[in-house]
């Protein structure tokens, strides 16, 4: 019994042993540079698309396997518009990301509209997407390069080298005060979290799971951000793309896992005959899975051009596979119906550093390109094999 | 005494934790029908996939002795190649191929590289005339109803040239007189020679096509029955199946009062989704009472299915027609969710295509249909759903290590019941149960009775269809006989007997 449980537990926790595992390998190849304060900033900063494209496009792999193949160009699409709209039209910051996030959450809308309602297959709405906003963003650039002047944009979004929370608590020299103050407040919160369901549990006798294995796991995601915030204090602080990863992260998490329209996605993709018949709108939930990743993909276009400080024709080419990539290196499954947010950023971190880590070490790009697509096959094996293991 | 074909010798079969079989003997004569029955999970299937080579020789301990030798499958091409086939239960044809190509799919002929469809056709002709199909070979099999496509699994076996032929509930999927053709026609090949296992449910059927009758129960053989010798009838045959005597197979519900009318249809009217001009359901009118157990019987392709979801809230159908009454008051209901806001429930035929996600825990599914009960504002209380699943869990006697397995990793009944908590979870006054108890064993369907009887006892209305006549009869106090999507008749529980269901429904098809 008790082996079987480990089993469950390592299958359960696979892709972080696998993580840890692939740390230690860079950590001992780069002679630890990749721990590096530096490192593990830029690993966040140059992520945070990543994360925030995964997000959108795990909403949409759970309704059935279908990914969005647009995100891409237009994340190149929204940058170019709103580099036009900042650099050349003078429309103040504040009106021009919301105006970017609009036509995010209106491409998302039209390509959603052919999904839900005239089921047309999402990988062949999405392909003409890719096609037509990477047209367009060449059309709306003239195929140039737009610099990005606005400070104040480039440092919301987190680009250039001054992109930090301001450290407003005066750490001076050496430590960032405001990463590590933020770090605690964030374990702190968790802790109260943790605690409270479970004396809530308690509370009204419902069945209370493992206690020492839920503390245990408190205790480790407690390490892992006082850890992170700890390198991040090192260095410059608290980039601020992460501060919207976060948002994204947090709230996306807690759709998908608190809330009844985030069941209804992990229904459709489970069954969607049975989703239907128990009275669930399916047709709203493909809706909301594209639209909201035109939205996210306005959102991590402001966050390309803001790290680039420019709007180019060229931005965004395969962000779409990073983005797939992470949700089935995350445990999502092909077929739907399966993943979560924690997972997603687990596959996106894991790419991430598989990344820097050849980067650090000097692997040329192309054998890079080889590592990651062998990593995703075999992330996907594994997930197959050993469900098939179980079902027997 | 006939010579043995068959011997398995001491099977035993072990999956990590279970012992799916043990110790199992099996002999079977040459040209015998033998039946193999036992509850759900008894080990019949695995015996059966066993014998085929699906679970390779190595995995299992024991002999197989084949026509005086011993056998060692690997594979399933490997007892094929011996003449023996297996039939499974769900059908494995291919919707958008012709009956030709599918008989001989994997067993093309002519060359690898240049298939002989003459050949095909001509051959896969011949082998449907001796199942007694009339079509065309080159008929794609998503036009030919489930009945039929039976018999092409059967000719696509003869094909094979199949001396053994395994049959894994056959009829499940079949209506009483298909499933009675096809009887037929088995025992008309074993006059040919053919020898058959058959698994199924259906006892009335077991006894009345077999020759000897084996009972497994946990993964043991208890008996063997033979025609003539022993005692062959049903209860008899539950009786080795449960290990104990169930002296009555429906429950009785004493003390049920019957109230007034909860749910009416007016001249109810549908047509085909896809094909508009086609009628599915035509003019019917039917009611239920608080307290009542309707059952609605009738062929397969009857349009029992058809008028239950096109009730409920259009999940069916197209230019739908007629009035809905519920409580007295007549409703438009435009969707499925609308069906439940007016306390409506359907429980699909289907439980693994359109009733379960099979890939979700137990607690996810039943709370599905009623998600607002277990959440404040969008907002899921998962404590909460936890709670309600234990609830259900525990009052339909589901049985499961935990609310959180997945529904996919359990037995039929267990997906029955699980089916049925969502559904009891979403409070409704009328429950359209469509097949509750297809292809669940004695013991689990006994259960699902108990709960119907519970249901009507609390105020409920409950509307069930069912192929299967005895419990139709068992079960219902008034019974709807439909046919071509009409109502063929109404019976009370008094006058209602299987001659009569079936003269309803002879009456109707001659007449008019």
């Amino acid at each position: 019994m008790d082996k079987a449980k480990l089993k469950d537990g390592i299958q359960k926790y696979t892709m972080i042993i696998v993580l840890v595992c692939v740390m230690l390998f860079f950590t001992w190849g780069t002679d630890g540079k990749i721990l590096f304060p530096q490192n593990i900033t830029n690993l966040i900063s140059q992520n945070a698309y990543v994360f925030v494209l995964a997000t959108g496009m795990l909403l949409c792999i759970l309704t059935g396997g279908n990914i969005d193949l647009s995100v891409g160009s237009v994340v190149c699409f929204v940058g170019a518009c709103g580099g036009v709209l900042m650099e050349i039209k003078g429309v103040p910051v504040g009106v021009a990301v919301v105006l970017m996030m609009l036509l995010g959450a209106l491409i998302g809308a039209w390509q959603a509209f052919w999904i839900a309602f005239l089921r047309i297959p999402p990988f062949i709405t999405t392909l003409s997407g890719m096609l037509v906003f990477r047209g367009l963003s060449n059309i709306v650039l003239g195929s140039k390069t737009l610099p990005i002047k606005s400070e104040n944009f480039v440092r919301l979004f987190g680009g250039g080298a001054d992109c930090y929370v301001p450290d407003f608590l005066g750490g001076g020299e050496g430590l960032n005060r405001v990463a590590l103050a933020a770090g605690i407040i964030a374990c702190a919160i968790y802790l109260f979290v943790t605690v409270r369901g479970h004396l809530n549990r308690k509370k009204k006798g419902y069945e209370t799971g493992n206690v020492a294995v839920m503390y245990a796991k408190a205790a480790v995601i407690c390490a892992v951000v006082m850890a992170v915030s700890y390198k991040l204090a090192q260095h410059k602080g608290i980039p601020t793309s992460l501060v919207w990863v976060l948002i994204v992260v947090l709230i996306y998490g807690y759709i998908t896992s608190k809330t009844t329209i985030g069941r209804h996605f992990y229904a459709v993709g489970g069954n969607e005959k049975a989703t239907k018949l128990s009275g669930i709108n399916t047709d709203r939930v493909y809706f909301i899975a594209y639209m909201n990743m035109g939205f996210l993909s306005a959102l991590a276009g402001m966050l390309t051009i803001a790290r680039m400080t420019s709007a180019q024709p060229t931005y965004g080419q395969n962000y779409e596979m990073d983005a797939i990539g992470s949700c089935f290196i995350g445990g999502a499954s092909a077929y739907g119906g399966v993943g979560t947010v924690p997972g997603v950023i687990v596959g996106a971190v894991l790419m991430g550093i598989i990344n820097q880590g050849m980067s650090i070490m000097g692997t040329d790009q192309n054998k890079q390109k080889v590592v990651k697509g062998l990593v995703l096959l075999a992330a996907v094996i594994f997930d197959v094999v050993s469900k098939k293991k179980s079902s027997k | 005494m006939a010579k043995i074909l068959l011997e398995m010798k001491n099977i035993t079969k072990t999956f990590p934790g279970v012992k799916a079989l043990d110790n199992v003997n099996l002999k079977v004569e040459e040209g015998e029908i033998h039946a193999l029955v036992g509850e759900n999970g008894a080990g019949k299937s695995t015996l059966m996939n066993v014998l085929s080579g699906i679970y390779p020789y190595g995995s299992y301990e024991g002999d197989i002795i084949y026509n005086g030798e011993v056998c060692k499958f690997h594979h399933i091409k490997e007892s094929e190649e011996k003449g023996i086939v297996i039939i499974h239960q769900e059908l494995a044809l291919i919707p958008y191929m012709t009956i030709g190509e599918n008989m001989f799919l994997g067993n093309e002929r002519g060359k690898k590289a240049a298939i002989n469809w003459d050949e095909t056709h001509g051959l896969a002709e011949t082998y449907m005339r001796q199942v007694g199909l009339t079509e065309s070979s080159r008929t794609l099999i998503k036009d030919i109803g489930v009945g039929k496509q039976q018999l092409v699994e059967i000719a696509k076996a003869l094909a094979k040239n199949a001396k053994l032929l395994i049959l894994d509930e056959p009829t499940s999927s079949l209506n009483e007189s298909d499933s009675q053709a096809l009887l037929d026609l088995l025992l008309q090949f074993k006059k040919k020679g053919l020898t058959c296992i058959i698994i199924s449910h259906k006892l009335n059927e077991v006894s009345y096509v077999a020759d000897k009758i084996t009972v497994i129960r946990d993964g043991s053989t208890i008996e063997t029955l033979t025609k003539g010798v022993d005692e062959f009838t049903e209860d008899r045959i539950i009786r080795g199946m449960v290990g104990r005597e169930i002296s009555d197979r429906f429950p009785k519900r004493p003390g049920v009062k019957i109230g007034e009318t909860n749910m009416e249809v007016k001249n109810w009217t549908v047509y085909h989704p896809i094909y508009s001009e086609r009628k599915v359901v035509d003019n019917v009118s039917l009611k239920v009472r608080k307290g009542e157990v309707v059952g609605i019987s009738g062929l397969m392709g009857a349009g029992r299915t058809e008028l239950a979801k096109s009730i409920f809230g259009r999940s069916y159908g197209s230019k739908i027609s007629g009035q809905l009454l519920l409580g007295g008051r007549e409703v438009h209901l435009k969707n499925a969710r609308d069906a439940i806001a007016h306390k409506l429930a359907y429980v699909t035929e289907d439980r693994k295509g359109d009733g379960l996600i099979l890939s979700n825990p137990i607690k996810i599914n039943t709370t599905l249909a009623n998600l607002g009960a277990v959440s404040n504002h969008g907002i899921l209380d998962k404590d909460k759903e936890y709670a309600v699943a234990v609830e259900y869990k525990e009052k339909l006697h589901t049985k499961c290590p935990t609310v959180e397995q997945n529904v996919g990793n359990l037995s039929g009944g267990n997906q029955q019941k699980v089916l049925l908590a969502k559904w009891m979870f979403a409070d409704p006054d009328v429950l359209i149960l469509d097949e509750p108890t297809r292809g669940i064993d004695v013991g689990a369907k006994y259960e699902i009775y108990c709960i119907i009887n519970d249901l009507v006892a609390a105020g409920k209305s409950v509307i069930m269809i069912s192929s299967e006549l005895p419990e139709v009869l068992g079960m219902s106090d008034r019974i709807y006989v439909m046919n071509e999507g009409k109502i063929a008749g109404e019976l009370t529980k008094e006058e209602a007997t299987q001659e009569k269901i079936m003269a309803c429904i002879l009456k109707s098809g001659k007449g008019e």
